[in-house]
């Protein structure tokens, strides 16, 4: 899900980078400096996972894994996914530096919603309920990212709607993929390293722990 | 996994002062990107093409590159020239495709391709750490900085447990297929590397208090224009006011 340089109308490129900004101030203000190491370490994690392709019949999909950086990191999904984007359009070309907030939006926005939202369920006592709220975030993360996409080239012209439809319904089967990983990897998470999923507010006070 | 493809050579623009090359990307693309004269877009492509055919780089590399960069334009092209109102100028079926469709797609398709290209030609031919450097210097917010490094910095060694893991899953006989099974496990092995850089970063922190680190990055050495970043400079600046101008003045389309 990348906007190329080129496509979007100013004023949404103007509203998305001031959104972006916003976003990036809230989510610096929550980072002390003891906590740089183990947000880039995990973005870098996240930069590697989304070059893992998973096959869905014949063709290959990559993952976006914005849903369950939303549930680990909260508002630091947005310094966290700004950095990722602006690594992947220096090195790769992949968006590009103008749209650099409108693709920051379009995949943080939905990630730091799914945190208030499903955080409740992935950290409770019932692996259950956990599995259905890791379901919940990864696919709910895609489909906002998609409407906050189809959304953006809409508000660009009436022209773009057609190809905004299109690209909102090819991203569906992503969002049932999406959400099984997210599933999965969350009950693996509750296993093996449940403080992960813990918000970093409490992590430095093991006390507070859930 | 090597990332920084284009960063070893011989150009001015490998040589030139990073700061430099990040302003003038960054008001190039901006120009470029807002523009909506047909004369500015060709004029940006062309400048920018003749930038990054400066730069000597492997030319199998950069039209990958710029194959990837042209995958979601192409994708665009399947729907703008028909759904844009305006002239018709040819019917398909019950598809009109009309001139503003077509001036549309063209235009987003030159913009694309100029800043992809200028991107290539001045970001890429730095190394990141010398970005970092220069980001620090033009006053990007120091946590934002750290961040951008960290995140580079292991994002090699990260794949390097990676490709460990997914080899210990080959040995094993896995092969992707769809079903619940790979998608279990491959979600088993993302949960493994957010544990192993979790882990890695605890002791990446204390390593760094260990050798007396308080929360800045400071710079040790710096920068120095020489003449030659002085008259790329002024040659940007003239680039960019001139594309400015000819978006502002009336006249040609």
């Amino acid at each position: 899900m990348h906007i190329s340089e080129g496509v979007l109308a100013a004023p949404v490129l103007a509203g998305a980078t001031v959104a972006a900004g916003a976003g990036l101030a809230l989510g610096l203000k929550e980072l002390r400096p003891n906590r740089i190491p183990r947000v880039a370490v995990l973005s870098s994690a996240l930069f590697v996972g989304s070059l893992i392709h998973i096959p869905i019949g014949p063709v290959s999909v990559h993952l976006v894994l914005n849903g369950i950086c939303g549930l680990i990191l909260g508002w630091a999904a947005f310094p966290s996914i700004l950095v990722a984007l602006a690594l992947q359009a220096i090195l790769f070309q992949f968006g590009g530096i103008v749209v650099l907030g409108a693709n920051t939006v379009i995949l943080a926005l939905p990630a730091v919603l799914i945190h208030y939202l499903c955080r409740g369920m992935v950290r409770g006592r019932s692996h259950g309920v956990a599995w259905v709220g890791g379901f919940t975030a990864g696919a709910a993360a895609i489909g906002l990212g998609a409407l906050l996409l189809g959304g953006s080239l809409t508000l660009s012209g009436e022209a773009f709607r057609e190809a905004a439809v299109v690209a909102v319904t090819a991203n569906l089967p992503v969002l049932f993929i999406e959400g099984l990983f997210t599933a999965f990897c969350v009950s693996f998470l509750r296993k093996v390293k449940p403080e992960i999923l813990g918000t970093f507010d409490t992590l430095d006070h093991p006390e507070e722990r859930l | 996994m090597h990332l920084e493809e284009f960063a070893e050579g011989h150009s001015i623009w490998h040589r030139m002062d990073p700061r430099i090359k990040i302003l003038g990307l960054f008001s190039f693309a901006v120009v470029a990107a807002l523009s909506n004269r047909i004369s500015v877009q060709v004029f940006a492509l062309l400048t920018a093409i003749v930038v990054l055919m400066s730069a000597g780089l492997n030319e199998r590399k950069v039209a990958s590159r710029m194959a990837v960069v042209n995958g979601f334009v192409l994708f665009l092209w399947l729907f703008l020239p028909f759904t844009t109102g305006g002239e018709p100028i040819a019917q398909l079926g019950w598809l009109v495709l009309t001139r503003e469709g077509i001036v549309l797609s063209l235009s987003i398709t030159m913009k694309a391709n100029a800043i992809a290209a200028a991107t290539i030609a001045l970001l890429g031919t730095s190394t990141v750490f010398d970005l970092v450097h220069a980001m620090i210097h033009l006053r990007i917010p120091n946590l934002l900085v750290q961040l951008f490094f960290f995140c580079y910095r292991y994002i090699s060694v990260i794949h390097l447990e990676y490709t460990r893991l997914r080899t210990g899953m080959k040995v094993r006989c896995f092969t992707p297929r769809s079903n619940i099974h790979t998608y279990r496990s491959l979600a088993y092995l993302m949960g493994m590397l957010f544990v192993r850089s979790y882990d890695r970063s605890e002791r990446i922190y204390q390593a760094m208090v260990l050798r007396g680190f308080s929360g800045t990055f400071w710079t040790l050495d710096h920068f120095h224009m020489h003449r030659r970043d002085w008259i790329a400079l002024v040659c940007m600046s003239l680039v960019i006011l001139l594309m400015v101008v000819g978006q502002l003045a009336g006249g040609i389309p």
